[in-house]
């Protein structure tokens, strides 16, 4: 079980990473309404993004908070709707913020490096 | 006047309702209803109450779906056709009929720190507190609670999370955290820190809906949450 100073310090984190995804989402959205709107084809958007240290900051920053966030989130929600709590749950809510921080990653590379994602 | 058909919850936690028929009378309050059942219908019928006047804080059902304090509920406000669904408040054992076992709510309050704690012996003049203090107001916001169970009763996360101190600890702790002449600020932020505390609300705003004193449990847990945080972050807790 995490200590209750543990447990302040994980609402801190999934609150400041609210606020960071509230940013990054509204700016992913408008690029994408963008993108679409202009008529631009997956090979043309690669080809923008690609080599884009500045494209790459800001999505590896996206997917940090989503790694912080979700797995907060989903902790609480576990706990309150199946009444399990402890350290099996935090191991497993763990996990999750792990694989989603590798599988973001693993995207945010791919279409920055030219890699298969 | 007409009659209401009001339906009483009987029995233990595995009860049901049962029916009853009560004259309609003018400014009738729900508990008027209950206390007619007693007297003429059924005296088995247990219920609580003491003042009658919104003071108490004894009287908390839940009326047609709602927690509300009976006493100053009006049949008018809540049965517009006449029909009435009395039950003992939620999110606490039920003992017998409309009466619950509110042991675990006042333990919380325990749990909260909700006792005041000062440094002042008797020999010491009385401590002056400036009313338009910044404290001071925040105490003034919360300080009129009556323990009715109302909050507690129409909390989610009570029902979700049977450890949750509650919306009336919360708010008790919210009260004495700033109040200036208390010594035990960081062992009561520590007290109300973290799963069970502060930070499990969803500030779903249920207590602060129905609060029969119009108080706001929610604005008193934001308060704890930053007061919490800033102590965490300072490494007092």
């Amino acid at each position: 079980m995490t200590s209750p100073r543990t447990q302040v310090l994980l609402w801190g984190a999934q609150r400041i990473s609210a606020m960071v995804l509230a940013v990054c989402v509204i700016v992913h959205l408008i690029t994408m309404i963008y993108a679409v709107r202009s008529g631009l084809s997956a090979a043309e958007i690669l080809g923008r993004t690609q080599g884009s240290a500045g494209w790459f900051a800001f999505y590896t920053l996206f997917v940090a908070a989503v790694a912080v966030h979700a797995p907060i989130g989903l902790r609480t929600i576990i706990s309150e709707m199946l009444n399990w709590r402890g350290r099996g749950l935090d191991l497993l809510t763990g996990v999750i913020g792990l694989a989603l921080a590798l599988w973001g990653m693993r995207a945010v590379i791919g279409v920055f490096s030219g890699g298969g994602a | 006047m007409e009659n209401i058909q009001v339906r009483i919850w009987r029995g233990d936690e595995a009860g049901g309702f049962q029916d009853f028929e009560v004259p309609r009378q003018e400014s009738q309050t729900v508990l008027d209803v209950v206390t007619y059942v007693q007297r003429k219908c059924d005296p088995s019928l247990a219920y609580r109450f003491a003042c009658r006047v919104g003071v108490c804080g004894s009287c908390a059902m839940t009326v047609n779906g709602v927690s509300r304090w009976t006493c100053r509920t009006h049949v008018s406000k809540v049965a517009a056709d006449n029909k009435l669904e009395i039950a003992p408040l939620r999110n606490l054992p039920v003992i017998k009929d409309l009466v619950t076992d509110m042991q675990e709510f006042f333990d919380k309050w325990a749990r909260a720190r909700g006792s005041f704690t000062g440094s002042a012996t008797r020999k010491d003049g009385f401590a002056r507190v400036e009313p338009q203090s910044k404290e001071r107001k925040r105490v003034d916001a919360g300080i009129e609670c009556i323990g009715c169970g109302v909050c507690y009763s129409a909390c989610d996360v009570v029902t979700w999370n049977k450890d949750y101190l509650g919306p009336a600890a919360l708010n008790r702790a919210w009260t004495l955290v700033n109040d200036v002449r208390d010594t035990a600020r960081t062992e009561r932020l520590a007290a109300v820190a973290g799963d069970a505390g502060c930070h499990a609300c969803h500030t779903h705003l249920n207590c602060t809906e129905r609060c029969p004193k119009a108080l706001s449990p929610t604005a008193g847990i934001a308060g704890l949450k930053r007061a919490v945080l800033s102590a965490t972050l300072a490494g007092e807790i």
